[in-house]
């Protein structure tokens, strides 16, 4: 399979998870600078984690805007899959490929520690590899992360299983006390309509090898590998 | 542009707690916002509105969680 990672000036994660991309599916990613209109034909585009345009205006306002944004808004409409992890998912709710928005954390800190969370829909390319349910530890690191939508587009995100993550407590408690950031209904990761693209705040590519602390990030990269292998 | 009513506005809430705390007693909420100021070589008022209204609804402002207002002086 072949990616694309995206860089935009301010991107800090791009490298790891073309590490994990690389590691993983057998192929290194092409890494795309955001001033390009052109993206190779790829089988999945990966906007990494970071701190794009240093935040000005709003996490992912400028980025969603770059050049090269035009053309994964176009392959997205094609079904290419658009993987956004952290910074990346504050970019694809700006463009409009994911609704709702990531605010200011509730506690107003930015947070950087490992999470638990629930794989609350294994049917996708991205979370296939976890069992239904399964609480995961993986890393946040962020100060905007707490997602808001209105009750009409949450309640539309549940019911027809959109929600891909949640936070949730060591046994897979729910609850306002074990969302870090504030986040509506503990929502840590959400997909579009055909599940093509996921955005999610936790960064599972800082933990794919017991060398990095845990290996709960391994599977999104190994369901990716396996939905895309051709 | 401010976050809209019912939009959980933290930085607002902390500013009203250091307010209380400073003794300002007759705060009963803040919101947070930002101001810009745009120059604009449009020839009219009314060109210059619908320039800003084009810039806050596809960049200025995220309308999923924000409201804007603005104004056009000469």
């Amino acid at each position: 399979m072949k990616s694309a990672v995206i860089v935009f000036p301010g991107s800090n994660c791009d490298r790891d998870v073309a590490v994990a991309l690389g590691r993983i599916t057998g192929h290194a990613p092409t890494m795309v600078w955001h001033g390009d209109r052109a993206i190779p034909k790829v089988d999945l585009i990966v906007l990494p984690g970071g701190f794009s345009y240093g935040d000005y205006l709003r996490s992912g306002a400028m980025a969603a805007h770059s050049p090269v944004m035009t053309e994964v808004a176009a392959r997205s409409k094609q079904g290419v899959p658009v993987l956004g992890i952290c910074n990346g998912f504050q970019i694809l709710t700006e463009a409009g490929l994911l609704p709702g928005a990531l605010v200011r954390n509730a506690g107003l800190r930015f947070i950087c520690r490992d999470v638990h969370l629930k794989v609350e829909n294994t049917d996708s390319m991205y979370t296939r590899r976890y069992p239904r349910g399964q609480v995961i530890r993986i890393p946040i690191a962020h100060a905007d992360g707490n997602y808001r939508a209105d009750a009409q587009t949450l309640d539309r995100l549940e019911g027809e299983g959109l929600v891909a993550v949640r936070y949730c407590g060591p046994n897979g408690e729910i609850g306002e006390q074990h969302t870090p950031n504030g986040s509506a209904r503990n929502i840590a990761g959400i997909f579009n309509e055909r599940r093509t693209v996921l955005g999610l705040m936790p960064h599972p590519e800082r933990l794919i090898e017991p060398a990095l602390g845990g290996s709960d990030g391994r599977p999104f990269f190994e369901g990716i590998a396996e939905a895309l292998a051709a | 542009m401010t976050l809209k009513q019912g939009v959980l506005d933290p930085q607002g809430k902390a500013i009203a707690n250091a307010l209380h705390a400073l003794g300002f007693d007759s705060v009963v909420g803040v919101r947070q916002g930002k101001f810009l100021e745009l120059d604009l070589k449009d020839d009219d008022k009314a060109s210059a509105e619908k320039t800003v209204r084009s810039m806050c609804e596809r960049l200025l402002a995220n309308t999923v969680i924000e409201d804007y207002a603005f104004e056009v002086l000469k």
